[in-house]
């Protein structure tokens, strides 16, 4: 009903930059859609054109049914919560949560009723009469969600909802955004530059990059199956391990060793193809005793992460890192080998990037 | 040098015995004393024509000097005697009041306009404007302005000094607001735009608000600049029931052609009480604060 379909769209800026450039998505009615990217990937200019404050070069936009490609914002059903909230400073929170509804013409005490009750559904009880000014980050993000969900828009678009508000802070906004969404269950797009956020919110990721899209795909298919390299290197905490080598012996060399290749590769690569060999630290393994296809190294570094360790080891001049849990963790010096899963490996095209299996 | 060996004698750096506290203590008061005689002088150098225009009112019998006056109000009354001096305070108001009202509906469409939109060569239109709006209030071009508003048959009316005052102090005011305007973030409009809020609801429902204190200052300050503006309507006004108090000041004389000091000296107080009191509710309303550097 109120899904959103770009075809082809292109935001082109004065002087020939494309900050979107060709993107087709259809974002599904009552998705929790996430645009993901490093800083000037287009991410927040796609969402800007959804809302309509960028003008649309080429290619059509449609919100449900309707053709909004050059609508006005305010004739488009969406509503938005800015990066910095725009809350305005002169109004009480009440005002501010019923300005959109003082636009559509609803009398002052109707307005004051359903701000009110609104703010209550978002635990504002009580600060109706404060200005934005007295309130802390995370309540006024819940009144600029308040004042979004005001018009019950069809669309609710969120730019860089969680980047404003300070890391423990960040962890309960989140909680609180995606129960929210699934409460109103309207379609809800999100800009992101924190995969780590991506992950745990969307129902599905666009990972982009100049302007264009890279991968588009559940969370679990952006995190496990990488499409390219670039996706591969961007999603995920630690980042995933990339080696640069070739096909031997029915097998990838890696560091001093051959490992088998990965199982959805197979077959699907000649001996000499130059290719890149991607594995996750999270999918790598720990072995002190000789191994079947382990990569022998020896321990560099180790960080702690809390529960987990990342270990950088080397074999020959590869660096690669694992994360193990902290029981059975090796110490700077050790030698031993890293066991890659053939299930959980990847293989990329050293020349395209892309994915091979 | 008395030593025979030859290594060089390093000298000991000789301790100096430090000035003894009572010398010390007299030079200190001394360059006190010289510092606060230097700065007493400069004061009142400024602050004797304040007080001549405090004290000279109150004076049954005023002269140019400062003195201790006998505290009569009998100078007050002569402003009720001459035929004008009501009346041109009140065309001070009528000016003041007209043109700040012309400059700050004109002057904050123009600064929003100009603060919103990218044009080419946008800000040396505004320092353009800047530099040439004091030739329009000013002596340069006395002649043209008369010949201008005599045409369009504005001589002898408040509107044409109205417009002609407005003209001279928008572009200063329309700097000012701009600074004020461009520091409004951008993401307010946008949010107001998103809410189907159209510009003229946006400037009014967002930026005029948020932009208060700059429009506050511009309207003390176009009001003073009026208030104490000799030339325009002394151009352009020649009934002397049209004048304001700035310019019939100007006919304050006696019979005898010398200066009428009691009436002068009891106007010219009233006539500066109005725009210290501005100040002084404008300050405790909005506080003048200003966002961007101000430049005026």
């Amino acid at each position: 009903m109120s899904a959103i379909t770009t075809t082809a769209l292109v935001k082109e800026y004065p002087g020939g930059v494309r900050g979107v450039d060709g993107i087709d998505v259809t974002i599904e009615d009552g998705e929790f859609f996430a645009l993901l990217g490093p800083s000037g990937c287009g991410k927040t200019t796609l969402l800007r054109s959804i809302a309509g404050l960028e003008a649309i070069t080429e290619g059509t936009l449609h919100i449900g049914e309707r053709d909004v490609t050059n609508a006005q914002p305010g004739e488009r059903g969406v509503a938005m919560v800015f990066q910095d909230y725009a809350l305005f400073p002169h109004m009480d929170v009440g005002d501010n949560i019923a300005y959109p509804l003082k636009i559509r013409k609803v009398g002052r005490t109707e307005r004051r009723k359903t701000a009110t009750g609104i703010a209550n559904g978002l635990s504002l009880d009580g600060l109706i009469e404060r200005r934005p000014g007295q309130l802390s980050g995370g309540q006024q993000q819940r009144v600029a969600l308040a004042r979004a969900v005001a018009t019950r828009p069809e669309v609710l678009l969120l730019d860089e909802p969680l980047s404003n508000l300070d890391a423990r802070l960040r962890l309960e906004a989140r909680t609180f955004l995606k129960e929210l969404q699934r409460d109103l269950g309207v379609t809800t797009v999100f800009v992101t530059h924190d995969q780590a956020e991506a992950l745990a919110l969307a129902d599905r990721i666009a990972v982009m990059k100049s302007g264009k899209l890279q991968q588009l795909g559940t969370p679990r298919e952006v995190f496990g199956r990488p499409l390219n390299t670039f996706v591969a290197g961007f999603i995920g905490s630690t980042p995933m391990n990339l080696v640069t080598t070739t096909v031997a012996d029915g097998g990838v060399r890696v560091g001093t060793a051959t490992v088998p290749l990965p199982a959805t590769a197979e077959g699907k690569v000649a001996d000499g193809a130059a290719v890149v060999w991607g594995a996750r630290p999270e999918y790598l393994r720990w072995s002190r005793e000789p191994v079947d296809g382990g990569i022998p190294a020896e321990v560099s570094v180790t960080e702690n992460l809390g529960a987990s360790v990342l270990v950088s080891a080397h074999s020959g001049d590869v660096r690669l890192q694992l994360v193990l849990g902290e029981d059975d963790e090796p110490s700077p010096g050790d030698t031993g080998w890293v066991v890659a899963t053939a299930r959980r490996s990847l293989l990329f095209d050293a020349a395209t990037t892309e994915l091979i299996g | 040098m008395t030593s025979a060996s030859n290594t060089p004698v390093i000298p000991r750096p000789e301790a100096v015995p430090p000035p003894s506290l009572g010398r010390k203590l007299v030079r200190h008061f001394l360059t006190r004393v010289l510092f606060v005689v230097a700065m007493g002088l400069v004061l009142v150098f400024f602050a004797l024509p304040m007080l001549w225009l405090v004290t000279a009112p109150f004076d049954g019998n005023p002269t140019l000097a400062v003195r201790w006056p006998d505290w009569t109000m009998s100078n007050f009354a002569t402003i009720a005697d001459n035929r004008y001096a009501v009346g041109a305070l009140r065309n001070s108001l009528i000016l003041g009041l007209g043109t700040m009202a012309v400059v700050l509906l004109l002057g904050s469409l123009a600064a929003y306009a100009l603060s919103r939109v990218r044009i080419p060569g946008r800000d040396g239109l505004l320092y353009a404007l800047l530099l040439l709006s004091s030739i329009v209030t000013g002596t340069a071009a006395m002649v043209p302005t008369f010949q201008l508003i005599t045409q369009i048959g504005l001589i002898n009316t408040h509107i044409g000094v109205v417009l002609v005052l407005s003209g001279g102090v928008l572009p200063t005011v329309i700097f000012i607001l701009k600074d004020f305007m461009d520091s409004i973030p951008k993401s307010y409009e946008e949010s107001a735009r998103l809410a189907g809020a159209s510009p003229f609801q946006i400037l009014r429902h967002v930026v005029a608000p948020t932009a208060r204190p700059g429009l506050a200052f511009v309207a003390v300050w176009t009001v003073v600049q009026v208030w104490g503006n000799f030339l325009v309507p002394f151009l352009l006004l020649r009934a002397p029931e049209m004048q304001p108090a700035a310019v019939l000041m100007y006919t304050f004389y006696t019979e005898g052609g010398q200066p009428n000091l009691r009436l002068l000296s009891a106007f010219s107080l009233v006539f500066s009480i109005p725009v210290i009191g501005m100040y002084f509710l404008v300050n405790r309303r909005y506080g003048f604060r200003f966002h961007g550097g101000i430049k005026s």
